[in-house]
C-alpha cells in the first residue's frame, strides 16, 4: 500500500473566479499581503504495489483532472510520513 | 417512419421532460435512454439534456461521461449520428472529448438564471439548419459553471472553421470566451450549447418557441440522410 497525492490546479491561463473570491475577501477580514490565490483539488489515494506511475498519470489525466483547463502532479508521500 | 430521437437520462438529470417534449412537439418520437444502457435502441439522434448528472462530482459532467451509455453515443457521434448537448449536456460532450473546450465557474461566480438573446453564428450545421445566419433567438440560461473556455488557438480554430453556432448577443453573462455560448464538432452534427431551446418551445410555457428549430432542424437531416 502507498498513500499518493494529486494535486489538481487550474491551468495559468485560466481565470479563476473563486480564487478571486477568497483573495478579495482577505483584506476585508483584515488579512493584507496576499497577492494571490488560486484554488485547486487535492486527492489521496491509498493505491497497492500493483498500480505504476504510468497508471496514475493516466488515472490524474482520465478523471481526476480535465487537461483542457486543468494541471496535475502526482506525489507518492513515503510510508513514514503517512501516520 | 417516424424519426425516432434519443433523451438520455442520468441520475440528477433535470430537463429530460422538456427535452422530450420539445422533440414530440418538433413532430418525431422521444425515446428515453438510461444512463445504463448498453445501447441506444435504435435511435436516430441524440440529446442529452441539463441538469447535474451525478451531483456535478468532481466535475460537471466528468462521471457522466464515463456512464455506459456514453459509450454507443460517442461511437455513433464518430458515424456522424446527430448528438444535441444542453447545459450539463454540454458539459458532459465536452468532458467526453465530442467537442472543444470546457465550462468552468461563471465568472461572477453567481448562479445565472434568465432569458437571454442568442444570435445563430453557423446555421448549417444538424441542429440550426431550420434557422437564418444570424437570426436573433430568445431562451432561457440557468448554469452556475457555463463559462465556456478553450485556449487561443483553439478559439481562433473554430471561429475560423465556423464551429462557433451561437453567441450570446450582448456581452455573456458568464464570462465565456469570444461571447461563444454554442460549438460544434468539425462535421456539424455534434452541437452543444448552455442555454436551453427545450424550454423555448410554446410562449405559453417559456419566453418564446425560438428553442424549437433545433429540434425541428435535426428532423430535416434525418429525412435527407
Amino acid at each position: 500500500m502507498a498513500r499518493v497525492v494529486v494535486n489538481v490546479m487550474p491551468k495559468a491561463e485560466i481565470l479563476d473566479p473563486q480564487g478571486q473570491a477568497v483573495v478579495g475577501a482577505l483584506p476585508r477580514l483584515g488579512f493584507g499581503g496576499v497577492r494571490e490565490v488560486r484554488q485547486g483539488k487535492h486527492f489521496e489515494l491509498d493505491v497497492d504495489d500493483t498500480v505504476d506511475d504510468e497508471t496514475l498519470q493516466q488515472i490524474a489525466g482520465t478523471l481526476l483532472a480535465n487537461p483542457v483547463i486543468e494541471d496535475w502532479s502526482v506525489t507518492r508521500v513515503p510510508e513514514n510520513g503517512t501516520a | 417512419m417516424t424519426a425516432k430521437v434519443g433523451v438520455i437520462t442520468f441520475p440528477g438529470t433535470l430537463d429530460d421532460t422538456d427535452a422530450a417534449r420539445a422533440v414530440r412537439r418538433a413532430g418525431a418520437e422521444a425515446v428515453p435512454l438510461w444512463h445504463a444502457d448498453p445501447d441506444l435502441r435504435g435511435v436516430h439522434a441524440v440529446i442529452v439534456p441539463g441538469g447535474f448528472s451525478y451531483g456535478d462530482y468532481l466535475r460537471a459532467g466528468a462521471i457522466a461521461r464515463f456512464a455506459p451509455v456514453m459509450g454507443p453515443v460517442i461511437e455513433a457521434a464518430g458515424k456522424g449520428m446527430p448528438v444535441l448537448g444542453i447545459c450539463n449536456g454540454f458539459q458532459i460532450l465536452c468532458e467526453a472529448g465530442l467537442l472543444p473546450g470546457a465550462m468552468t465557474r461563471n465568472a461572477g461566480l453567481r448562479f445565472i438564471c434568465r432569458d437571454v438573446w442568442l444570435r445563430v453564428a453557423n446555421p448549417d450545421t444538424a441542429w440550426t439548419k431550420t434557422y437564418d445566419a444570424d437570426q436573433r433567438i430568445l431562451v432561457p440560461l440557468k448554469s452556475g459553471e457555463g463559462r465556456f473556455v478553450a485556449e487561443q488557438r483553439t478559439l481562433d480554430q473554430l471561429e475560423g472553421d465556423g464551429r462557433v453556432v451561437f453567441r450570446y448577443e450582448s456581452a455573456a453573462p458568464n464570462g465565456s470566451s469570444r461571447d461563444i455560448a454554442g460549438v460544434s464538432s468539425a462535421n456539424g452534427r455534434v452541437v452543444g450549447l448552455m442555454p436551453h431551446p427545450e424550454h423555448a418551445i410554446d410562449p405559453a410555457t417559456g419566453p418564446s418557441a425560438d428553442g424549437l428549430g433545433l429540434f425541428t432542424s435535426v428532423l430535416t437531416q434525418l429525412v435527407e440522410s
